[in-house]
Formats: C-alpha cells, sequence, structure tokens
C-alpha cells in the first residue's frame, strides 16, 4: 500500500516518512499540493495522503477540495495534517472531504491510531 | 538516579497494596524509582530514602496518596481498542433498547481521565439519540480523586485529543479553550463522576446493564481479581454485558461468566442458572 506525503518542510516529511515505513508502507512524496496532484496521476497505487495545510503555491485545502473533485480519486483517503489547530478548520477541511485530521505535533502512536481510525491498518 | 534497597521497597509495596491493590512485583523497582524520585523532588526533599523516611514516621501525611498517584498507571485513550465501542453501536445497545423499557445503566469502572465513559456518551449521543431522551445513566469511577478532578473538567490536551477520537466527533463535542479542548457540556452531563476503590467495599450501586473493567484488574493479585468479579455478577443484571480491557480474561478466574465473541471484541455474559 502506498501512501503520500505532502508538506513543504523536509524536517516533517522525513519524521512521517519514517513512522509510515515502519509501518510498512511504500512512501512517495512532494512538497506542495500542485505536485501532489501529479503524483496521484502518476501513481495509482497511492491509497492514503497525508496533506500539510501551509505550504506554498497550492496549500493542501485547495489539494482537497482538488482531489475531491476529481471522481477518478474518490476511494483516495486524505488526512489533514497540521499545525492549524482551531475547530472551524477542522470543519472546514472535513466539509472539504477530509477523512481525518491530525494536529502537530503528534506522536509516532497518534499517527498509527489515526490509521487505525480510517480502516488502513488493522487494529 | 535513587536506587532503593529491599526494605524501602517493600515498604512501598505495601502501601500501594494498602491504598489501591495493585500488586508490585518484586521487579518493579526501577517503576518505584522512577516514578517516586521526581515526587521527592517536587516535595522538596533530598532523596527517594528520605521521602521513605518521612512516609514511615508520618502515616497519615498526603504523600501517601501521591505516592499511590504516582505507581498507578492513567494511560488511556479515547474509543480505546474500538472493538468494544464496535460492539455496542452495532449488537448490544441496539439489543438492550428493544429488552429494556426503562432506563439503562453503565459503569465505567476505573474511569481514569474520562476519555472511555465520553466515548461511550459521544457514542450514544451519535448513533441512539432516542436512548438519550430516554435516559442513560453512565456512572465512572476511579480510585484517584486527582484523575477524576481532570476527568470531571473534561479538558484535554492536544496530544490527547489527538489519540483515537475521529475529527468528526472533535468538531462536534468539543470547544477549543487557549490550547486545551474541552468537551461539551451535552456530553459532560451524560456521565456521573464517583471515587470509589475497586477493592473495598462500593458505594451503592444500581444495577447494570453493562460494565465497563478495562486495563484495571492486570494490577491486582487473583486474589483482589476473583472478589472484584464476583462482586460485578452481584451488581450485573442477568443479561447485562462486561468488558474487560484486551488482555484480560475472567477465564480461571470466575466461572460464572461466559466469554461472547461480538464482532472483533470479547464480552462476558453470566451463565444462565441451570435451575429447573
Ligand atoms: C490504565 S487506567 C485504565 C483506564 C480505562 N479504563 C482504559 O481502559 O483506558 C487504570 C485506572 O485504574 C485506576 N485504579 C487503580 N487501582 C484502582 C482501584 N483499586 N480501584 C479503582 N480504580 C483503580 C487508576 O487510578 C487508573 O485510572
Ligand atoms: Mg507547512
Amino acid at each position: 500500500m502506498a501512501v503520500l506525503i505532502v508538506d513543504d518542510s523536509r524536517a516533517m516529511r522525513s519524521l512521517l516518512r519514517h513512522i509510515l515505513k515502519d509501518a510498512g508502507f511504500a512512501v512517495i512524496e512532494a512538497s506542495d499540493g500542485q505536485e501532489a496532484l501529479e503524483c496521484l496521476q502518476r501513481c495509482r497505487e497511492i491509497d492514503l495522503v497525508l496533506v500539510d495545510w501551509n505550504m506554498p503555491g497550492m496549500d493542501g485545502y485547495a489539494f482537497i477540495r482538488a482531489v475531491r473533485a476529481a471522481p477518478a480519486y474518490h476511494e483516495v483517503r486524505l488526512m489533514m495534517v497540521t499545525a492549524e489547530a482551531e475547530i472551524e478548520q477542522v470543519s472546514r477541511a472535513l466539509a472539504a472531504g477530509a477523512d481525518e485530521y491530525i494536529m502537530k505535533p503528534f506522536t509516532r502512536d497518534a499517527v498509527l491510531e489515526k490509521l487505525k481510525l480510517l480502516g488502513i491498518l488493522p487494529h | 538516579m535513587d536506587t532503593i534497597n529491599s526494605s524501602d521497597f517493600n515498604y512501598i509495596r505495601d502501601l500501594v497494596r494498602r491504598h489501591s491493590a495493585i500488586a508490585l512485583e518484586a521487579d518493579k523497582a526501577y517503576l518505584v524509582e522512577t516514578r517516586l524520585a521526581p515526587l521527592a523532588r517536587q516535595a522538596g526533599l533530598a532523596s527517594l530514602q528520605e521521602l521513605i523516611g518521612l512516609l514511615r514516621i508520618q502515616p497519615t501525611h498526603p504523600l501517601h496518596r501521591q505516592v499511590v498517584e504516582a505507581i498507578t498507571t492513567h494511560e488511556t485513550s479515547f474509543f480505546r481498542d474500538i472493538h468494544p465501542f464496535d460492539a455496542l453501536k452495532n449488537t448490544i445497545l441496539p439489543a438492550l433498547l428493544t429488552r429494556r423499557h426503562s432506563s439503562l445503566t453503565i459503569w465505567c469502572a476505573a474511569c481514569s481521565s474520562g476519555q472511555e465513559p465520553f466515548s461511550i456518551a459521544m457514542l450514544v449521543r451519535e448513533h441512539f439519540p432516542a436512548l438519550v431522551a430516554r435516559q442513560i445513566r453512565i456512572i465512572a469511577t476511579d480510585l484517584s480523586g486527582a484523575i477524576l478532578a481532570r476527568a470531571r473538567e473534561g479538558l484535554y490536551s492536544q496530544i490527547e485529543i489527538n489519540r483515537g477520537l475521529p475529527a468528526a466527533l472533535l468538531t462536534r463535542y468539543f470547544d477549543k479553550q487557549g490550547l486545551h479542548w474541552r468537551i461539551k457540556s451535552e456530553i459532560r452531563r451524560m456521565v456521573e463522576f464517583q471515587q470509589s476503590n475497586l477493592a473495598e467495599p462500593w458505594p451503592l450501586m444500581p444495577p447494570a446493564d453493562l460494565v465497563f473493567m478495562r486495563n484495571v484488574l492486570i494490577y491486582f493479585d487473583v486474589d483482589t481479581k476473583k472478589a472484584i468479579l464476583s462482586r460485578v455478577r452481584n451488581i450485573l443484571k442477568p443479561d447485562g454485558y462486561l468488558f474487560l480491557g484486551s488482555s484480560e480474561t475472567t477465564l480461571n478466574l470466575d466461572t460464572a461468566f461466559q466469554p461472547i465473541s461480538l464482532g472483533k471484541s470479547t464480552c462476558y455474559q453470566l451463565r444462565q442458572s441451570k435451575t429447573p
């Protein structure tokens, strides 16, 4: 199973990559929404995208809206991974089509538990 | 690092057992050291030895309770292990709703900081709104007054909120307060918190339809587990359900309980008495 990590911070991508690789996923990375859309087009094996909100160029919110507007990707699960931590933002992300939301900073266990909630990892 | 000698370790082990029934195995000296050294520092004492010296000569000092507190594990999370909650939603609550015409009573024993009873309350409100109107009592107990005070506050850190709580429920049932998140009063009001030691006489409890007693029996010795389970038997309604933690069981402890598989979880029901 492949996971796409989208974040403009190299350190954050690396942190998430380690967590996901240890959990047995193949990992692909992009540093903004536009690049992430291109990855989705190229790689049909992507089942899950972890996406940052604030990025230069296309941000995570616009990315989620773009993915949800494309019927070809309706089975792709989307999780927002962001320092944005207000109820309104969580609600906006969910309304735009995010399946889950995790706030930075997070622990490894918290990420894995979210993947269980999404049914991507077994409990 | 303070190391503890065996007489001091035995003293702490007896103290903890007296207050909480928690049985510290002989190999838990490191745990006593790592958990009590900070407590000694906080209390302005030079060492763990000094702390234990003070405990010995002042048997009613509040530090006794703080020692128990420091040794106790309060680890919990929203919708912990998820399967019992799936069983509630898919099987148990629908069954109880058709069998019962009066209110339902759920007892959450050893509720720690409240994530477990609040998870049940959110589940009920999400999926069984009729039950909320028809009255459901969720009684949540714990030994620790300090952890119950936190539970009553219903105030959680971001780390706690990130764990196990679906984002959709976060937006519906929590308000942001500074850097923390407070559970809304509509959920908070559904849970009654009470202090109670499982190993001592229990307060008067109404007969329960459902008992959650998860991840607490593991800390007790066999006799204490047996004694507690036999009392659960008396307060569980004949067709009620008991959930233990995923590593706990009634097997070899109490034959009155029968394990039942519900989806991916196991719960326990009382065997029907065979009287003619
Ligand atoms: C590991 S937590 C379990 C919390 C929750 N039930 C869960 O499964 O996530 C254990 C709790 O048991 C409580 N506890 C320990 N000894 C107890 C006793 N003798 N009576 C009641 N509660 C006790 C502790 O205070 C702690 O909050
Ligand atoms: Mg960013």
